[in-house]
């Protein structure tokens, strides 16, 4: 059985089949890569599977459990946790406290204890923010800890983001769209962690990527939709050279 | 200026970052402590209302500052502490547990209110609320065998532990600062654990909120229940301060008064609250003062200005009635409002930073620190 699987889902949105019956399965420890020309249906899905979105059918399974019926906080704490196209970061506090919202799935104390900010709540705290400071050193994050959000430039904050989502220590890490809107420096930079995250932490990562440099470079497999379909799948250079996939680029 | 040299996690964690907090805030209790000594009983009157306004004005913050929701509902829950804990005390219920009974109820029923505005944001959510609190101040006039109706109820003086507290004693004040300070370091220990994250992560941003593991709905009502409780607790000490309560004391207008205390007080932190408390407080003699003296100033000005005796009677009597006029509080705290938000964003906690950032940086201050700017557009889509 594959890690990660989703079998015939659809998205319908009235007429408009944003996903249209896509099937397609991640292994524990690939990187795979979803391209398609924009309304493919690429963040839809990413939608589906974070539960933003309610599929109109088909299933969804991770580690060989069904997640379709699933609310939508609890995928996070199944582990998978995502990245956002149109940066979604908690803009009035400070970098060290969104990547601490990261650790929520990790909370176990109560309100109660929490109040009085007992022994137990401070021992958490710490391990928290010893978690925090791995993930702050493994993507060079250290001149921004105490920074506000709504100060830092775009690249600092697309970097943020994927560090909230480590700091959950996920196994499944959804990117969306990871180098849009970093320039060719931040890029390199965005590849390397993207690899080590795969070597190093051990995750599984499935990203929507227009870079297709970046997906070459890091990507095991690649899935290209078109019209919410599955056009081609394989390696970056069959799915390059599949004559479907060209024809949704350039035009038949 | 002074630069911090973390060396250990706990200095992320620590309520007071250096050792100059302990002594800044060391000063200020210790002048709060003797104040009752110093201070004339008008003032110290006034400084119960401040802390009683200043506990409501944390519950909002934590509700409207930090999780989001806005709310001009807080009368009502000021209102069911306050006729709980009378209703309570006419059968000889000691204070400790009224005092409890009434923070739970309010809780319970904050959470209550919580549930149906799940759905609601914004606009929507300030509407809910309100009729919520129209439906509390109906109910309160109407449910005799309970409130008393219109005719109010009167309130016992407190007796804590055999010992009567009266409403003007050194004592009562400390019970209220004492409500005030433990309701603070509450918030700030919840600020800086898992429950207070989640709140902020739902002000900025539900859908990332959700997607780090955050249970939306569970939160807000969390966040609806303990505010509600702690203005639940500031309804019993506003009770025993007026000893006497009926519906007419908790309507919109009081809720208002609560949102001018975190506006006001502003920058989204505990100290706004406190400040504006203070203002909101200090406003009402101010308007006394506007009513009593102003007219006669403006009176005698005229006459100096050579105005006869009978205009400068006429100019006194139409200002006096000017200055009595029914809604010229809601008018007036209207404009203040209307200014702090055009002129004043971060409101007088903020205008202290500033201050204090620019002896910090003394020769160095660019008025620019603090300009507003927004560089990116967030994305709706996914609300």
């Amino acid at each position: 059985m594959s890690y990660f699987r989703a079998e015939n889902l659809s998205l319908h949105f009235g007429g408009l089949k944003a996903v249209d019956a896509v099937s397609f399965a991640v292994e524990k420890g690939e990187i795979l890569s979803i391209i398609g020309p924009n309304g493919a249906g690429k963040s839809s899905i990413f939608n589906l599977i974070s539960r933003i979105y309610r599929p109109t059918s088909g299933r969804i399974f991770f580690e060989d459990q069904d997640i379709t019926e699933e609310p939508p906080y609890d995928i996070a704490k199944l582990g998978i946790a995502r990245t956002f196209q149109n940066i979604e970061l908690f803009e009035n506090a400070t970098v060290l406290s969104n990547l601490l919202v990261g650790r929520h799935r990790h909370s176990t104390t109560q309100l109660w204890q929490e109040l009085l900010f007992l022994p137990s709540v401070r021992a958490n705290e710490k391990m928290h923010r010893r978690r925090v400071e791995q993930v702050i050193e493994f993507l060079d994050l250290e001149p921004y800890r105490d920074k506000l959000i709504s100060g830092l430039p775009y690249g600092v904050r697309k970097v943020i983001e994927l560090a909230r989502a480590l700091c959950s220590e996920p196994k499944l890490i959804l990117l969306d769209e990871p180098s849009s809107g970093l320039n060719v420096e931040e890029t390199d930079d965005m590849s390397f962690w993207i690899r080590d995250m795969k070597s190093e932490l051990g995750i599984t990562v499935l990203m929507v990527e227009h870079d297709m440099s970046l997906v070459n470079r890091v990507s095991d497999r690649v899935i290209a939709l078109n019209y919410g379909r599955v056009l081609a799948m394989g390696s970056p250079t069959e799915v390059q050279q599949h004559p479907d996939v060209v024809a949704a680029y350039l035009g038949a | 200026m002074r630069f911090l040299f973390k060396t250990d996690y706990e200095d992320d964690i620590k309520l007071f970052p250096h050792s100059g907090y302990w002594v800044s805030y060391g000063i200020l209790l210790a002048l709060l402590l003797i104040a009752p000594y110093v201070l004339s009983s008008y003032l110290m009157s006034q400084l119960v209302f401040v802390c009683i306004y200043a506990t409501v004005g944390v519950a909002l913050l934590i509700l409207t500052g930090f999780t989001g929701q806005a709310s001009l509902g807080h009368a009502a829950f000021l209102a069911i502490g306050a006729y709980t804990a009378a209703y309570l005390q006419k059968y000889n219920v000691p204070f400790p547990v009224y005092f409890f009974a009434a923070g739970a109820l309010t809780g319970i029923i904050g959470a209550m209110v919580g549930f149906p505005a799940l759905r609601l944001t914004g606009i929507y959510l300030v509407i809910a609320t309100i009729s919520f609190a129209l439906i509390v101040e109906e109910i309160l006039a109407r449910w005799e065998s309970v409130t008393n109706g219109n005719e109010g109820m009167r309130v016992k003086t407190l007796s804590l532990l055999g010992v009567t507290v009266p409403r003007d004693s050194p004592t009562f004040y400390y019970l209220c600062l004492a409500v005030l300070v433990l309701t603070i370091v509450g918030t700030l220990n919840l600020l800086r654990s898992p429950t207070g994250r989640a709140f902020v992560a739902i002000r900025d941003s539900e859908t990332a909120a959700r997607s780090m593991g955050v249970n939306v709905a569970l939160y807000k009502v969390k966040s609806f229940a303990i505010s509600a409780a702690i203005t639940g607790f500031a309804g019993v000490l506003f009770a025993h301060k007026l000893s006497f309560i009926s519906p007419e004391m908790f309507t919109l207008q009081l809720s208002i008064e609560f949102i001018i205390v975190i506006l006001i007080g502003g920058a989204f932190s505990l100290h706004g609250a406190v400040l504006g408390a203070i203002f909101i407080v200090m406003i009402d003699p101010f308007l006394t003062y506007l009513k009593d003296d102003v007219p006669g100033m403006i009176a005698g000005i005229a006459a100096a200005f050579g105005a006869g005796k009978a205009t400068a009677g006429s100019i006194q009597s139409n200002v006096a009635a000017f200055a009595s006029l029914n809604g010229l509080k809601g008018a007036i705290y209207g404009i203040i409002i209307v200014l702090f938000v055009l002129f004043e964003p971060l409101g007088l906690y903020g205008r202290w930073l500033k201050i204090k950032l620019f002896f910090q940086l003394f020769p160095l201050y660019k008025r620019a620190t603090f300009k507003r700017q927004k560089i990116y557009v967030k994305s709706e889509r996914n609300r």
